[in-house]
């Protein structure tokens, strides 16, 4: 096998195993550590009112009486023909109604994402080009604020401001652009934090190395070295910390999409767990490692086309 | 001036966030000592009073005082972020120290596992823990704890693997020194200090987590003070009373930022 072969298939195969394992984790976690799994099906308050013989049939539905090794490869068997089951709530499938909300917490996460990577350049770009020391002390300090604010507080902020006193856009709900301006900026406030700390030090760093030593010998003006040399170079590493990206993004909408009364997954998740739905909860946690796993596995993919250093080591046969 | 008054001088910023951390443990230790009014009862005719010199953070639907409440809630937010931390950091360290101190087969299936334990974001996976052992600050400690070993296993694991190719490592084992001896006199305490740089970051992440758990209603029931569920009462309100939802996140936020802040200052006496 060639090494860029073998390389392509560690990845994928690491990528497999991480959403095989987070079906299992999440399969144990929900399915066998509870001591009774039907009663978590059951309101606490009704419990015991109950009948037995209601707590057995149910039982038997969910297949809890069936031995775990049973319940568990039936599980995995119909989670590969993608198949979670029925919602314990709604009574749909699981993925049907996951599909549903999904376009709606996408456009959320993209327009953030895309405004998150305009900041997080913006605030490096300012760090490095600025001869200002206060200048740059003051953006330097913009990226841990952005991570230590609340999103739940911004959001209040943002509606409480722009909502309420300005009357710019409306509140809650979900019509046209206009309702998703708030949202798409509170939840871009978290995740350009990481993304910013980070470019502003490798922009700190690429612009003491010797090519940009080179490139002020020849003459280059301040401007042309950081767009033509500096950005290029010192971009790339944003790309390390997706997976964090994708966490913040996923953790940040629900609380977002909590806050502006939105729909979509990460409100979905919320419900989910307050009523304990376990299947949903469950499809979630495995479309969200899904999720994870293909965003690490594309960045492994992609680096290497973007990066001549890393391309070069795996032709000599190192694979990472 | 002594070379130590100096030295904070310097530094205006980090002796405003060690401050406002020292106000906040202040609060959760002796809440009594900052407020005269009860958390818990109101003087339901003066409900919704705006901030003043009567009430600081002003008064919520109940006529309870935020102020009072905001400083109660210091001690479920803060005790909760503690135990979260304590547990994440004795359980990732005890797993980083075994992953990378035996290496092989072992460091493997242990660094895959926590693979998995980052591939699910924390948020996530601390609502899922939360759902199975049932709402309680207790339980969203653990949950924050436990969602937050993997990461500091991995951080352990890596400054292990330094330490043990360091030359007073092989000198130990050179004079008869057992692995286990070389384990807690030499590793161990090598290993740490990158651990607890990152315990201080955990500080600020946790109460944000705790917060964050607590404003999805899964931590103390409504009466308990809690600063994310004090957030989410005066949510209800935001359009009329902002100041009820605001001025508890704005003490909040304060905490966090000045953990961060504090944490920073650590890691680069690390660096040094």
């Amino acid at each position: 096998m060639t090494p860029v072969l073998h390389y392509i298939a560690l990845k994928t195969g690491r990528a497999l195993f991480v959403v095989w394992a987070a079906f299992t984790v999440t399969f144990v976690l929900l399915f066998v550590l509870p001591a009774n799994p039907v009663d978590l099906l059951f309101d606490p308050a009704e419990l015991n009112a109950i009948p037995p013989e209601v707590k057995a049939q149910v039982a038997d539905n969910y297949g809890f009486n069936e031995p775990v090794v049973l319940q568990y490869l039936d599980r995995l068997g119909h989670a590969l023909t993608g198949d979670f089951g029925n919602s314990v709530q709604s009574g749909k499938p699981v993925v049907g109604a996951v599909l549903d909300v999904l376009p709606s917490t996408l456009a959320l996460a993209a327009g953030a994402l895309a405004l998150a990577v305009l900041i997080a350049f913006g605030i490096a770009l300012v760090a490095t080009a600025t001869r200002r020391a206060w200048l740059r002390n003051l953006v330097e300090t913009l990226p841990s604020g952005a991570v230590s604010v609340p999103v739940f507080l911004s959001g209040v902020l943002m509606l409480q401001i722009f909502s309420f006193q300005l009357g710019w856009f409306p509140s809650f709900g979900d019509q046209g652009w206009r309702s998703l301006v708030l949202p798409l900026v509170t939840l871009a406030i978290p995740v350009a934090g990481p993304i910013a700390q980070l470019l502003v030090r490798s922009f700190a760093g690429e612009f003491h190395s010797g090519y940009v030593t080179t490139s002020w010998a020849k003459g280059a003006t301040r401007g042309r070295i950081i767009v033509g040399d500096v950005l290029r170079n010192a971009a790339l590493p944003a790309l390390t910390i997706a997976g964090v990206t994708f966490g913040n993004l996923i953790a940040g909408a629900v609380i977002t999409e909590t806050v502006f009364a939105r729909k979509g997954v990460g409100r979905m998740t919320q419900t989910a767990i307050n009523t304990l739905d376990l299947p949903l909860v469950a499809g979630i946690v495995v479309l969200v490692a899904v999720s994870f796993a293909v965003i690490n596995l594309a960045v492994d993919l992609i680096f290497p086309v973007l990066d001549p250093r890393l391309r070069a080591t795996l032709t000599a046969g190192n694979p990472g | 001036m002594t070379a130590f008054a100096s030295g904070w001088a310097r530094r205006p910023v980090l002796v405003v966030a060690w401050l406002v951390v020292l106000v906040a443990i202040g609060w959760a230790v002796a809440p009594h000592l900052f407020t005269s009014y009860s958390p818990f009862t109101g003087d339901p005719s003066a409900s919704f009073a705006p901030p003043g010199a009567e009430h600081w953070f002003g008064t919520d639907r109940l006529g309870r005082d935020l102020f009072a409440r905001s400083v109660y809630g210091a001690r479920t937010t803060l005790t909760a972020t503690l135990l979260a931390v304590l547990i994440a950091f004795g359980l990732g360290a005890v797993v980083g120290l075994i992953a990378g101190f035996a290496g092989g087969l072992a460091d493997t299936a242990i660094m895959r596992v926590v693979d998995v334990f980052l591939a699910i974001p924390s948020l996530l996976l601390a609502m899922v823990v939360v759902s199975v052992l049932g709402y309680s600050t207790n339980n969203i400690a653990l949950a924050v704890g436990i969602s937050s070993i993997a990461s500091f296993a991995r951080v352990m694991r890596a400054q292990v693997l330094t330490v043990v190719n360091q030359d007073y490592v092989k000198a130990a084992y050179g004079l008869g020194v057992g692995r286990l001896g070389v384990m807690t006199r030499h590793v161990v305490p090598n290993s740490l200090s990158a651990v607890i740089a990152l315990a201080a970051l955990e500080v600020g992440t946790g109460v944000l987590a705790v917060a964050s758990l607590g404003f999805l209603g899964y931590g103390a029931p409504p009466p308990q003070p809690e600063w994310g569920l004090l957030v989410a009462e005066g949510r209800d309100y935001v359009a009329v009373h902002p100041y009820a939802s605001i001025l508890p996140g704005l003490a909040l936020a304060a905490v966090v930022i000045a953990t961060h802040r504090i944490s920073t200052s650590f890691r680069k006496e690390n660096h040094r």
